[in-house]
């Protein structure tokens, strides 16, 4: 099916955000913004969830604790027993107290680059990737809206133009994909 | 919006747009580098190279080329390994910490800070490295197979802990360096006319678009990581101090190391901060970004840090009298007023007593005074290494056994070395990387903003 792929460009964060704001009030469908600095606000506007990557970060910390202490666990308690300062080493029990940095240690270990790695696929910003943001003035100091036809069958494509056109912008790009 | 108190001052002087910050620090990356960078790399390229040939000596002939001996084992070596450590805290305290307490203007200075403490790290770790002797078998300190060697390494060593938290702390700052980064290397890859530059900048930038949810994630991910950096900082300076703490040698065996090397090494890396920023506000033109107002706090936090230090160091010597133990009691008197008394002058009159000085507005808010009692904290925190390290050790249980410890040229070629290598990185991040955080900048314009401020 031909659609049709709109980007209204702004020059100012909050002009957007207004903007924004009266076409999803007038029932249109805003699928993605790029900026140069996260606005504020933005997200509950055109329907942006907040993302989960805390939880990610929370799992990949408790995967660190855990192997952390099985493993010292392993070393120093059952594979090979040392007697360090007479210092008692027979249970995990008696001997956490000297692993606790190191268990501190790898959980944050883990749970940032797990995290960290997480981010860079979810956001296909990866090393080689193409960037995809419409102008190159997005990371300057202008700001995108983009809007696609398909997303808003109940206007024609003249109402769509005339909203935008209507909200502030500086300049408007329009192509058929 | 955000409501500014009114007594705030901007942190962001003159007409800036948008645009404007943009091009600021777009212009001298694309631009020619000024005749003056290209004398300082040079200067620093000798020494770093001088540097690395006194360490490839050193590690050919064996760390007997140290002015080591048998009653002094750890010196110089840990000392500037201690120091370096120490100047790597402000990066992460200031892009981590300051980030949880929502303080802005952490905004202009984060990037250089952490790119500081990356570079500092990196040299802090040199050092444990090369004092092995045979770094070839630097892998040992990893927990390996027991078929490599005859037993695991030992857990319950502050030593292995170190290694833990040293590398921890080392890849969690770079990674949280460079997820702030890419969103300002796609800034600089849309703005450079030159192909070559936009091709190394589009890798650089990993193809960042800047969408409303990749801004949603990166918050997330700045928030997160800040809360799991700023516990990292506080334990990674315990742990080094814990080498010291958990050991019985008299004037090292103290409860109160972790929370002292921690201040110690916030108000060292502050310091270092504001030498580096100093030159750097000047020479490329940041003065409408790094203001006299950042110069201010980040004395704030030298004068707390620094007389937490002064607190500390008095502690010290009134319980060693206070614990009754005799050999404690030496150890601090000797301290004093022993052969090194000069070094623990020097220590506390540039760490305790000149800082002092920052309680005076005028000279908070001047940078030539910055500059000079920065410098002096530098140099005193070194000492506070060296007196903490080399006067708990020189004077054995025996008698015939105290001794004094006389560098090398080896051991001063490896620190001026360092100091090189360090000098050289920084010299190079600042020309060929954004040295403010674009993207942080940007969104606090229309709060801290001069034209913003005073129209309001």
């Amino acid at each position: 099916m031909a659609d049709k792929v709109f980007y209204a460009l702004y020059d100012d964060d909050d002009i957007l955000k207004d903007a924004a704001s009266e076409l999803v009030a007038k029932g249109i469908r805003v699928n993605d913004v790029f900026s140069p600095f996260p606005i504020h606000g933005i997200d509950p506007i055109i329907g942006v969830k907040k993302t989960r990557l805390a939880i990610v970060a929370f799992i990949f910390g408790a995967t660190g604790l855990i192997l952390a202490l099985v493993g010292m666990r392993y070393f120093m308690i059952v594979d090979w027993p040392m007697n360090i300062g007479g210092k008692p080493n027979k249970t995990l029990m008696q001997n956490v107290l000297a692993f606790i940095p190191i268990t501190f240690e790898f959980t944050v270990l883990l749970a940032a680059h797990g995290m960290s790695l997480t981010y860079l696929i979810r956001n296909k910003t990866l090393p080689g990737m193409p960037a995809t943001n419409p102008d190159p003035r997005t990371t300057d100091d202008h700001f995108s809206m983009k809007i696609l036809l398909s997303e808003n069958t109940q206007f024609s494509s003249d109402e769509v133009e005339g909203m935008l056109n209507a909200s502030g912008l500086v300049e408007l790009n329009q192509k058929d994909i | 919006m955000h409501n500014l108190a009114d007594i705030r001052e901007p942190l962001i002087l003159g007409e800036k747009s948008y645009g404007d910050i943009t091009h600021d620090v777009v212009s001298p990356i694309e631009n020619k580098a000024p005749k003056g960078w290209y004398i300082l790399l040079t200067i620093s390229a000798i020494i770093a190279i001088w540097g690395v040939g006194n360490i490839l000596y050193l590690i050919g002939t064996g760390i007997g080329v140290w002015g080591l001996n048998k009653t002094i084992g750890w010196a110089w070596d840990i000392t500037n390994f201690v120091w370096w450590v120490g100047i790597g805290h402000a990066g992460t305290l200031i892009s981590a910490v300051l980030l949880l307490f929502r303080q802005r203007w952490r905004m202009a200075i984060n990037r250089s800070a952490e790119a500081m403490t990356i570079f500092a790290v990196v040299m802090a770790a040199t050092f444990p490295g090369i004092h092995m002797g045979r770094i070839w078998l630097a892998y040992f300190v990893f927990p390996i197979p027991n078929e490599f060697g005859s037993l695991w390494v030992n857990f319950n060593s502050p030593l292995l802990w170190d290694v833990f938290a040293i590398s921890t702390y080392f890849s969690v700052s770079l990674i949280f360096w460079y997820i702030g980064l890419i969103p300002d290397f796609a800034t600089i890859r849309d703005k450079v006319k030159s192909p070559v530059m936009k091709k190394a900048y589009g890798i650089l930038s990993f193809g960042w678009s800047g969408r409303a949810k990749n801004w949603n994630r990166f918050e997330e991910v700045s928030l997160v990581l800040a809360g799991l950096a700023t516990p990292l900082v506080f334990s990674v300076h315990s742990i080094v101090s814990f080498d010291f703490a958990t050991s019985i040698i008299p004037g090292w065996h103290t409860t109160i190391f972790p929370p002292y090397f921690v201040s110690g090494a916030v108000f060292s890396g502050f310091a270092m901060v504001q030498t580096l920023l100093l030159i750097m506000r000047k020479t490329m033109n940041l003065e409408s970004y790094i203001t006299v107002k950042h110069v201010e706090y980040m004395n704030i936090v030298i004068i707390v840090t620094g007389s937490i230090v002064g607190v500390a160091y008095i502690t010290e010597l009134f319980i060693s009298w206070y614990s009754g133990v005799e050999y404690e009691s030496y150890a601090f008197l000797n301290r004093a007023t022993g052969k090194y008394w000069w070094a623990y002058t020097i220590m506390m009159t540039a760490n305790v007593v000149t800082p002092q000085l920052f309680w005076f507005k005028k000279i908070r808010r001047s940078f030539l005074w910055t500059f000079i009692l920065a410098i002096v904290v530098n140099i005193g925190m070194w000492f506070e290494r060296f007196v903490i390290i080399v006067t708990s050790v020189h004077r054995d249980y025996l008698p015939s056994s105290w001794s004094m410890f006389y560098p090398t040229w080896v051991d001063i070629g490896v620190f001026i070395g360092t100091i090189g290598i360090f000098m050289f990185l920084f010299l190079l991040f600042a020309r060929y990387f954004p040295v403010l955080a674009l993207n942080e900048l940007k969104s606090i314009l229309k709060v801290s903003g001069e034209k913003y401020v005073k129209n309001k």
